[in-house]
């Protein structure tokens, strides 16, 4: 028999929090990967809610195109704050 | 994440040049610490050396929850078997994350649990031994799984990211197993004269058994040396070793028990405990199948699989019913 279809577990840890994934698990569908996310994942009040997505619905960057996508936001420093001089005496800035 | 395993044999053939460069990148990506995650380049040894410890450690997760679950109908308490059940269940979780970050590399859980039933995997050859007494399950809390948290505290920081996640996860949760089985052992101690017997007598049984967790000693472990360059492994055995003989012995002097080693002393120069030689034929013969319960364990495990069957096959057809049924409804 081959194995159930493999499963990511997103978990929103406290009201106003992103869901992070955690980890994965296998599955025969939907409500039993929730229902297995819930006892694998959440023994210790870890989550406010489970989001569960099938493997193979993800599509992933490859780490080959890290340079090209990822390399071109390091040399743009004006996009961060402290790029700009700002007198002192100026407040609320 | 499981996306796209890394990995599925279908590695394009390159020329010597090419590969030695690619793994000369991959070790200096190791020495800055940056970590491998399943979809980067990784040499196959790399891969292979992952896979065998990462299974090897779930396996041992699963076949651990055996030896407890005799006491879970006997506990002494509600308290007591809430707990322990509890610590099982930890067990089983711990399992699925080692199985999850191993089929990360490409392997498949189907693959690495028939390795298991075959007796073709390694497992912790401390879970061949077999629990008496109510005390084996403090003594197992509190040595089994305090060496276990020694072991697994640098493998938090291990170079494979699915690896070192789940074993950040494993070791928050070990802590508890670790406390509740030394105050096990401390009610006993405080008990009668019959309870604190029986606490003496499981740690006579365990002592040995806990130090050969940490493995062969370094001159014989064919794996340390390649394992610590990939910052797989950290330390050596006999460092994790002698860190656990010094941690124990204070605990067991404050139970007011004795470790079964007449050379166990505090040797001020080097700030360690001395102790005695460690029967490596005990070891080696419990590994390779011929411990008080291998054969026990592994039938319980297949048993356990093979009853289980009808179940997994069910939910997958009925997983498909309603995926069709859904896509007709459209």
């Amino acid at each position: 028999m081959k194995d159930w279809p493999l499963w990511e577990v997103f978990i929103r840890s406290r009201h106003g929090l992103a869901h992070k994934h955690v980890g994965s698990l296998h599955a025969s569908d939907a409500a039993m990967a929730l229902a297995n996310a819930r006892d694998v994942y959440t023994r210790r009040g870890e989550g406010m809610s489970i989001w569960v997505v099938r493997s193979t619905d993800i599509t992933a960057s490859a780490p080959g195109d890290k340079a090209i996508l990822f390399d071109p936001s390091e040399d743009k420093v004006y996009r961060h704050p402290t790029f700009y001089e700002i007198p002192d005496e100026v407040d609320n800035l | 994440m499981h996306i796209q395993p890394g990995h599925t044999g279908g590695e394009p053939t390159r020329s010597a040049e090419a590969l030695a460069e690619l793994e000369q990148a991959f070790q200096e990506k190791i020495d800055a610490e940056i970590k491998i995650e399943p979809k980067d380049w990784m040499p196959e040894a790399y891969r292979q050396s992952l896979v065998r410890q990462i299974s090897q450690h779930a396996h041992s997760e699963i076949v651990g929850m055996l030896p407890e679950g005799n006491w879970l109908t006997r506990a002494p308490s509600l308290r007591r078997k809430l707990i322990l059940l509890a610590k099982v269940q930890d067990e089983a979780g711990h399992g699925l994350y080692l199985y999850s970050a191993a089929e990360t590399l490409g392997a498949s859980r189907e693959a690495l649990i028939e390795a298991l039933h075959a007796g073709k995997a390694k497992y912790s050859s401390i879970f061949n031994y077999p629990t008496l007494t109510w005390a084996d399950v403090g003594a197992i809390g509190w040595l089994v799984d305090g060496a276990a948290l020694i072991n697994q505290i640098p493998l938090c920081r291990c170079s494979y990211g699915p690896y070192a996640r789940a074993m950040r996860r494993i070791c928050k949760e070990e802590s508890f197993h670790q406390r509740q089985g030394y105050e096990i052992m401390l009610v006993l101690c405080r008990g009668t004269a019959a309870q604190k017997r029986m606490a003496q007598d499981a740690l006579e049984r365990w002592w040995w058994p806990s130090l050969m967790m940490f493995g062969p000693p370094d001159a014989e472990s064919s794996h340390t040396q390649q394992s610590m360059r990939w910052k797989i492994k950290r330390h050596t055995n006999d460092a994790l070793r002698q860190k656990f003989v010094d941690q124990s012995v204070p605990q067991a002097d404050y139970l007011g028990l004795t470790p079964p080693d007449p050379e166990l002393k505090w040797n001020e120069q080097i700030g360690h405990y001395d102790f005695g030689a460690i029967d490596w034929g005990e070891f080696w013969r419990v590994l390779k199948g011929d411990g008080p319960c291998n054969r026990e364990r592994i039938e319980a495990r297949r048993r356990a699989y093979d009853e289980g069957r009808w179940v997994r096959e069910a939910a997958l057809a009925f997983g498909a019913k309603q995926a069709r049924r859904a896509h007709g409804a459209e």
